[in-house]
């Protein structure tokens, strides 16, 4: 145990109660004064930038001490029933202290974004109140010392996905995809519940500090629990992460704010399963069939999403399922056991996604006033309606193609060296395990379809013709400073980020691998360090292969051939099926939504419940008695006759009992 | 002095106000009524600090009734029944308030009858004789069945009637094994008494009557829980039920089910209750509670037959919890139990409130009224979410400990319980959109008005419980752990020795 260390890092709680505190007041304001909006943008922008404040002298201090365990901060009896002991505690180590800065850092950055974003919106400071309580569930998530509170904020930021994506919840369309969001990620949610069962069961406990240290004691390697409850956990990862097969409902979580997008269904959020199964290395390192399973299905969604990506219109769709995509790498990461190329990539995401995410949301904003100036109502997030925006906004189109060309993969961005961290990982995994050799070759794939559909994104946007309209056209101009100020932030992060961890092959110090160490070497997979010669072959490799993806957009798309989305033709063949995203959406509804409700309405309630418990033996039952009151009335007749002849049965009947 | 009258207190302070309601002029009904509900509230208050957990029975009377049966006055609390004793103070003042709109006719009556009520639910869960017991099950009821058969909507008559016979019809098979158990013991150890203490210790084995026996409780309870396939009354009760009927009904009532499990038909019945056969039966018919319960409240479009049918869900995983029998799971049980008075309650208080606005209680009837009553739409979802479970809320420490604690008894059970929370997903979020969100499409609606102070001063206190039991239930736990404990070890200790030496 370490002695509790001096302040700041007691006050480690300040990080989280801050945005707790944004959300009590500015949920106040939102029901009691709404149009007090430079209150609640100050509340909501000042409790994040205090909390990155925070947040960064806690980091410090910990660099300072770099322990090997985490320091555990217990605050008061949760759930104490019996052998069952949870607090309310929270722990800040390496891994933790990478998330709580990502979070309120690229948290603090979007919330000014929003200032100008919503400034126009009514709900202003409904907003500001579910985006602080947002990144209060985060911080929760990525703090909490046990299962349980980890859980707290892995449902919270749920709730306020849910909340966020339906905020414009007058559209039936907004509140739908709300509502998807929560079901999908509730059945994610079902698999972390069992695997806490199992936890509790087989360790007695659900703190990390327990669990952990004793997993290699508990569990046989390759054993059936360990093997239970890492893919039950998984199950969590691929609803909050948005993975094959419950990915379905990031897409359509696009209804909500842009900056909601970035944020939460980019930046942070839907990286909480990469954090949990980096988290819980120590049980994954004992489940080889679990590790293989993040890996594949990791990179399958790569892949996969990429595909789909490739026919989308609207430009928030083409991010989403970029992001779908690259959470499956980062999957493959920490599957392979490179956790910390997979929080790397994390990392880096976080920052070029969010640059893509926010200058999309530059985009819309101008196109929103455009069409709204002119009173058009035309699709203004469909890339057919854009092009050539380039020289309306040059400093959105500039910024984000050093984003488009840092998810590519091409150096010395961000995006580059945390990508080949995980390629090169996956490829030296398959010396042991040749099925590593196959997600290798699909991530490469997937890495390809990358720089395809973004060059095409920028290309469609930004170059060639405007489409957008003739008098619309006039009313297209850059965003406010507000907005383009965070912009320049994460261009500066997207261009830089990579030095945070230069592999030794640069003559870089690898430096958050080592910062990580002392919670990934719990869970370290020894895997053979391939040689120089064969890193050099996957770097230029990977390179190139996002070369040709690149060159191979500008060669193949046309631009200036493109339709305004009114008057586009149809899709056909493979083009409409990538469109139509696979019909897979379809298919759940056809397979799983449909025959439940049906089932549910139809037989459950109006057969079962109405006909067969009610009807039969409910109303059956008063039924009969009634009947049998009636025969009983029946045999009232008033006749002497009758009673007489009744009378003698009956004793008879009675002496015939008595007797034998 | 608190100590030995409080109780007593509680059970007479509500008829004695009851009889005051009546004689006020009919305008002042509701505010004597208010008076006196909350004053019951207060005294009971000092309960939660007097209370020593590890003291077993407390605030004991024992006081001879009719002697030359054996019979006596005897009333106390433990760690179990002193959650339902204040859960009930607390609802009955907030349904009293709950009720000043809603109530417009025969106002006396109906406040007097509450407080006959809440003396009858108070009485249920401190009584220790059971000849006192099945007495003031009785007189819960009555007022019950004037309050769904005077109040109530359209179809009252048929839903009180339902739900008068089958309670009695249960109560009365009760009735009948209550005599039967009290002549046993009787028999054998020469000395006829109903006390429960004096039951509990000479039970012995009673042989095959005890299967009987227990059916007989089982019946009662498992009617009033309900569970599966008892529970049809329910919808329609709760559907006719003015807004205080459906809140107590659904917050106390059906408590008294589980409740009747935890101190008579466990204590009482050991082995039957632990044999392997009444044990699956029991665990499957709260499975199929808690999954077909939420199915069916999917898609029902009567808002409040939504709530009803998730009751049949939520008191599933009562009964799992109570059967699985740990330590954890109990708790969780009494949690749940708690939960569902505060958060289903709630629920009832803003179908009510919706019900008051537009006089309709179709979800359809709605629609994108978070617009136009931004506080009645954020009451409304901090309730929904509490009642599905949302972490940090108390809907899920409950249902929590529920699953932890049945896992080790009953692991596949557990993991399809576990499966429930996806189904509250499924039932309450639809509904919340189809009433909040969505367009505001229905030229009604566009004028509703929000929240008055007086529904404000009814939601308060279950929206600051909802938060503190999700955040800080460590009180209320370590007030229970004691008496669960003691009933968990003396359960299956008689189970042991019964099963031995039958």
């Amino acid at each position: 145990m370490i002695p509790l260390p001096p302040l700041p890092l007691a006050l480690l709680w300040v990080v989280p109660a801050l945005p707790l505190a944004g959300f009590v007041v500015n949920g106040a304001l939102a029901l009691a004064a709404p149009r007090a909006k430079r209150a609640v943008s100050i509340t909501g922008v000042g409790a994040l930038v205090l909390a990155f404040a925070a947040a960064a002298l806690a980091v410090v201090e910990l660099a300072q001490l770099h322990p090997s365990a985490p320091l555990v901060f217990r605050y008061w009896e949760w759930l104490p029933v019996g052998d069952l002991q949870v607090a309310l505690a929270l722990q800040l180590d390496q891994l933790s202290a990478v998330m709580i800065l990502v979070v309120t850092g690229v948290g603090a950055l979007i919330h000014v974004f929003s200032v100008g974003y919503m400034h126009d919106d009514p709900g202003y400071a409904r907003y500001f109140a579910y985006l602080n309580l947002f990144v209060f569930f985060m911080l929760t998530l990525v703090l909490g010392a046990s299962f349980p509170v980890m859980f707290v904020g892995w449902e919270g930021v749920g709730l306020c996905s849910y909340l966020l994506i339906g905020f414009w919840f007058t559209e039936k369309i907004n509140a739908d995809a709300g509502k998807k969001a929560f079901i999908v990620n509730r059945i994610g949610d079902f698999g972390f519940l069992v695997a806490m069962l199992l936890i509790f069961r087989h360790t007695g406990s659900l703190d990390f500090g327990v669990v952990f240290p004793k997993a290699s004691a508990a569990f046989a390697v390759g054993g059936p629990v360990v093997t239970a409850i890492t893919l039950f956990l998984f199950l969590g990862c691929t609803g909050k992460s948005a993975q094959i097969p419950l990915y379905i409902w990031l897409p359509d979580a696009m209804q909500g704010p842009t900056p909601v997008s970035a944020l939460i269904h980019a930046a942070t959020m839907v990286t909480a399963g990469v954090y949990l199964v980096a988290r819980c290395g120590a049980l994954f390192a004992l489940s080889p069939v679990a590790s293989a399973t993040v890996a594949g299905v990791g990179a399958l969604t790569a892949l996969f999403a990429a595909t789909i990506a490739l026919k989308q219109w609207d430009i928030k769709r083409v991010l989403a399922y970029s992001t779908v995509s690259q959470l499956g790498y980062m999957f493959l990461g920490v599957g392979t056991g490179a956790y910390a190329a997979g929080i790397f990539h994390l990392t880096t995401h976080a920052f070029f996604k969010a640059l893509l995410f926010l200058g999309s949301g530059s985009v819309i904003h101008a196109m929103h006033r455009a069409y709204h100036a002119t009173h058009a109502h035309e699709d203004a997030q469909d890339m057919r309606n854009m092009g050539g925006l380039a020289r309306y906004m040059p400093w959105t189109a500039a910024l984000m193609w050093i984003a488009t060309l840092a998810i590519a993969g091409i150096p010395p961005l961000a995006g580059f060296f945390s990508k080949d961290e995980i390629l090169g990982a996956a490829f030296a995994r398959g010396a042991v395990r040749p099925a590593w050799y196959v997600f290798w070759g699909m991530g490469l794939a997937a890495a390809l379809l990358t720089a395809f559909y973004m060059t095409r994104l920028m290309l469609y946007t930004f170059h060639g013709p405007n489409r957008t309209g003739d008098r619309e056209r006039e009313q297209l101009h850059e965003a406010p400073p507000v907005m383009t100020g965070p912009l320049v932030a994460l261009g500066a992060l997207t261009v830089l980020g990579g030095a945070l961890n230069i592999p030794p092959l640069f003559g870089g110090g690898a430096r958050l691998e080592h910062w990580l160490a002392p919670v990934t070497d719990a869970a370290f997979t020894p895997a053979p360090d391939a040689s120089p010669a064969t890193e050099w072959v996957l770097v230029v490799s990977a390179v190139l292969v996002a070369a040709v993806g690149m060159v191979g957009a500008f060669r193949l798309l046309k631009p200036e051939a493109l339709a305004p989305a009114r008057l586009a033709p149809p899709e056909r063949g493979l083009g409409r099926l990538l469109w139509k995203k696979w019909y897979v959406d379809e298919l759940y509804d056809a397979i799983v939504v449909r025959p439940v409700l049906w089932l549910s309405r139809e037989v459950l309630w109006k057969i079962v419940d109405m006909r067969l418990v009610d009807g039969l033996l409910v109303n059956g039952t008063a039924a009969a008695s009634r009947a049998l009151g009636w025969v009983g009335s029946r045999l009232q007749t008033g006749e002497v006759g009758v009673y007489v002849v009744l009378f003698v049965v009956g004793v008879l009947a009675v002496l015939g009992a008595v007797v034998r | 002095m608190y100590s030995q009258t409080v109780l007593t207190a509680l059970l007479a302070w509500p008829v004695v106000a009851a009889a005051a309601v009546l004689l006020v002029p009919e305008r002042w009904a509701k505010h004597v009524a208010l008076a006196a509900s909350l004053a019951e509230f207060a005294i009971s208050v000092p309960l939660w600090w007097t209370f020593q957990p590890a003291a077993g029975m407390q605030f004991v009377l024992d006081l001879p009734w009719i002697p030359a049966w054996g019979i006596r006055y005897t009333v106390g609390v433990d760690g179990i029944s002193l959650f339902m004793v204040l859960l009930t103070t607390f609802l009955v003042p907030l349904s009293v308030l709950g009720s000043y709109a809603y109530i417009t006719t025969r106002e006396r009556g109906f406040y007097a009858l509450m407080l006959v009520l809440t003396s009858g639910m108070i009485g249920v869960f401190v009584s220790l004789d059971l000849f006192l017991f099945y007495v003031m099950w009785e007189v819960m009821l009555i007022p019950m069945y004037f309050i769904i058969g005077v109040w109530g909507g359209e179809r009252r008559l048929y839903a009180a009637i339902k739900f008068f016979i089958y309670t009695f019809f249960g109560s009365l098979l009760m009735l009948v094994a209550i005599l039967v158990l009290v002549a046993l013991v009787g028999q054998r150890t020469g000395y006829y008494s109903f006390s429960y203490a004096y039951l509990t210790a000479h039970l012995g084995g009673l042989g095959p009557a005890a299967f009987w026996l227990f059916g007989a409780f089982f019946l009662a309870f498992a009617i009033k829980v309900p569970m599966f396939p008892f529970h049809t009354w329910l919808p329609d009760a709760h559907v006719e039920a003015p807004t205080a009927g459906s809140v107590i009904l659904a917050g106390v009532l059906l408590k008294m089910g589980t409740y009747g499990f935890l101190r008579f038909a466990l204590p009482l019945f050991p082995a039957v209750a632990l044999h392997p056969a009444i044990q699956a039966a029991i665990v499957a018919l709260s499975l199929i509670g808690i999954v077909y319960g939420g199915l069916v409240a999917m898609v029902q479009p009567d808002f409040k037959k939504l709530i009803a049918y998730s009751s049949v869900a939520h008191l599933g995983f009562v009964m799992l919890g109570i059967w699985a029998l740990t330590l954890q799971s109990v708790q969780g049980a009494l949690l749940v139990m708690i939960n569902h008075g505060i958060s289903t309650g709630a629920l009832f208080f803003l179908a009510g409130m919706l019900y008051e606005r537009r006089h309709s209680r179709l979800i359809d009837a709605f629609g994108g009224i978070a617009k136009v009553v931004p506080l009645l739409a954020a009451a409304l979802t901090i309730v929904s979410l509490s009642a599905i479970g949302l972490p940090a809320t108390n809907g899920f420490v409950g249902e929590f400990l529920v699953l932890l604690g049945a896992f080790p008894t009953y692991p596949r059970a557990a993991i399809v319980a576990a499966a429930g929370v996806i189904v509250a997903a499924m039932y309450l979020l639809p509904a919340l959109q189809r009433v909040i969100y969505n367009p505001l499409d229905k030229h009604e609606n566009e004028k509703l008005s929000d929240l008055s102070p007086r529904e404000i001063a009814v939601l308060v206190p279950l929206l600051a419980c909802i938060v503190w039991i999700g955040v800080y239930p460590a009180p209320i736990l370590r007030r229970m752990e004691p008496a669960a404990q003691h009933l968990i070890q003396s359960v299956r200790l008689d189970a042991a020795t019964f099963t031995a030496t039958r």
